[in-house]
């Protein structure tokens, strides 16, 4: 495989930086507002807590990618616009986090698979030759590798638990593996920024993320269903129902009250 | 330059004019963290530098803390606050995200301000492993009741002496 030199690298297109950050924000956004609904229904006191902590997290994050893809777009626009006056056919993330919760099984599965793809793709950004994303994912690193914790202890406890929980866990696999393969799928995105020296963006992170993903299935004893069509559209705005009944709630306010601050 | 942390707190190299600097150190060493009312913004190592701005308006430079901290927006509010009613308006407040915040940089009085109010000040990131005392009776045999506390920076852990449970600030 060829390499460029430093000198040979084009510069990464604006409009390209700019989807990147909107693809993060969108994916911590919607990620944050699947685990802000656990909130009054979480299993226990102590996950309450748990998943409002893991919520903001996520929305704080949120909040540093679409500022920057706002900054970088320079049309005026910023977090708070990009969050709650879009929809659906202009919101980025991965059909991954915006499928319903379901039940818990299927809330820190979910969550686990995207986080062992989200630390990889920041553990890259570290290095990215624009500062701004450096800066960024240098900050949230530490909070994403304590969310791989989280999740990670949930899923082999949950796996080598009850029979319920064992059946439950092996239920959400088997419902949720289909939308795995979007995280590792190239696109002329991601192919533009590799080729201007971005770190792996997709494919490049599957067999890291496949290998780390295995050990713990097998820690917590279930088994992917066989392989099968996986499931892509979200990075083009093809999403399923479910995101747009999350932005009716996410955006309810300012559709209600448009442009009212408080 | 000895260290990453010496160099984000005590950066003076476009320092504002030394008793303005000085007073508004002095300021926002009084505008404590509105969820652990004992501590400062500057005992948590919040505070960068105090710069000149090019238009003379000095700017307050200071770091944020965790990403979803809910807080910032309200520390930004009370450091603005604060200023103002020092009679040291104008001020620019602005948050710089690099080098990222660590618990690190809290101070030793930061520190014992924490234990002293009852939560367990977080270890260096040096020595990550350190068991956590109590902060009431000092027992080193304590255990995590859950990695979530009442806020993202917190942990709730139980003392196996003395019984009580308490808060520990986690390593950041």
């Amino acid at each position: 495989m060829a390499t460029a030199t430093a000198e040979k690298l084009a510069p990464p297109k604006a409009a390209d930086l700019v989807t990147l950050a909107l693809r993060l924000g969108d994916d911590a956004l919607v990620l944050g507002q699947r685990y802000a609904e656990w909130v009054g229904h979480a299993p226990a006191l102590e996950l309450e807590m748990a998943v409002s902590n893991l919520a903001l997290d996520l929305i704080g994050e949120a909040q540093l990618w679409l500022d920057l893809a706002g900054r970088l777009e320079g049309e005026g626009r910023d977090a708070d616009k990009l969050a709650y006056l879009r929809d659906v056919l202009d919101f980025t993330n991965l059909l991954l986090v915006e499928q319903p919760n379901h039940d818990w099984a299927y809330t820190v599965l979910r969550h686990y698979l995207y986080s062992v793809y989200h630390r990889l793709l920041i553990e890259g950004l570290s290095r990215a030759p624009e500062e701004a994303f450096r800066e960024i994912a240098a900050k949230v690193l530490p909070e994403v590798r304590y969310h791989v914790k989280f999740a990670h202890s949930w899923v082999l406890r949950l796996g080598d638990g009850t029979e319920e929980s064992h059946r439950r866990l092996q239920a959400a696999l088997d419902r949720i593996w289909r939308f795995t393969g979007e995280m590792f799928t190239d696109d002329e995105l991601t192919a533009r920024l590799e080729a201007a020296g971005f770190p792996p963006l997709a494919s490049g992170l599957k067999a890291a993320w496949d290998e780390e993903v295995g050990r713990t299935l097998k820690d917590a004893g279930i088994t992917p269903p066989q392989p099968r069509q996986m499931i892509t559209g979200g990075r083009i705005g093809h999403h399923g129902e479910h995101l747009g009944h999350l932005l009716a709630e996410l955006q309810f306010m300012q559709r209600a009250y448009p442009n009212r601050e408080w | 330059m000895a260290g990453k942390r010496a160099a984000a707190i005590t950066d003076r190299r476009s320092e504002a004019p030394g008793d303005v600097a000085a007073r508004v150190r002095a300021v926002l060493e009084t505008v404590m963290d509105p969820e652990i009312p004992v501590v400062s913004i500057v005992d948590l190592g919040m505070l960068r530098r105090v710069e000149q701005g090019r238009d003379g308006v000095p700017e307050v430079v200071l770091s944020p803390t965790y990403t979803g901290c809910p807080a910032t927006d309200v520390i930004r509010r009370l450091v603005e606050e604060a200023l103002a009613k020092a009679g040291l308006a104008p001020v620019r407040v602005r948050y710089e995200l690099s080098p990222p915040w660590s618990t690190d940089w809290i101070t030793e009085e930061g520190r014992r301000k924490l234990a002293e109010y009852g939560i367990a000040p977080p270890q260096l990131k040096a020595h990550g492993d350190a068991p956590v005392a109590c902060p009431r009776c000092g027992s080193e045999r304590t255990e995590l009741v859950s990695a979530f506390g009442s806020t993202p920076c917190k942990a709730l852990r139980r003392c196996l002496s003395c019984l009580e449970p308490f808060e520990h600030f986690k390593c950041h």
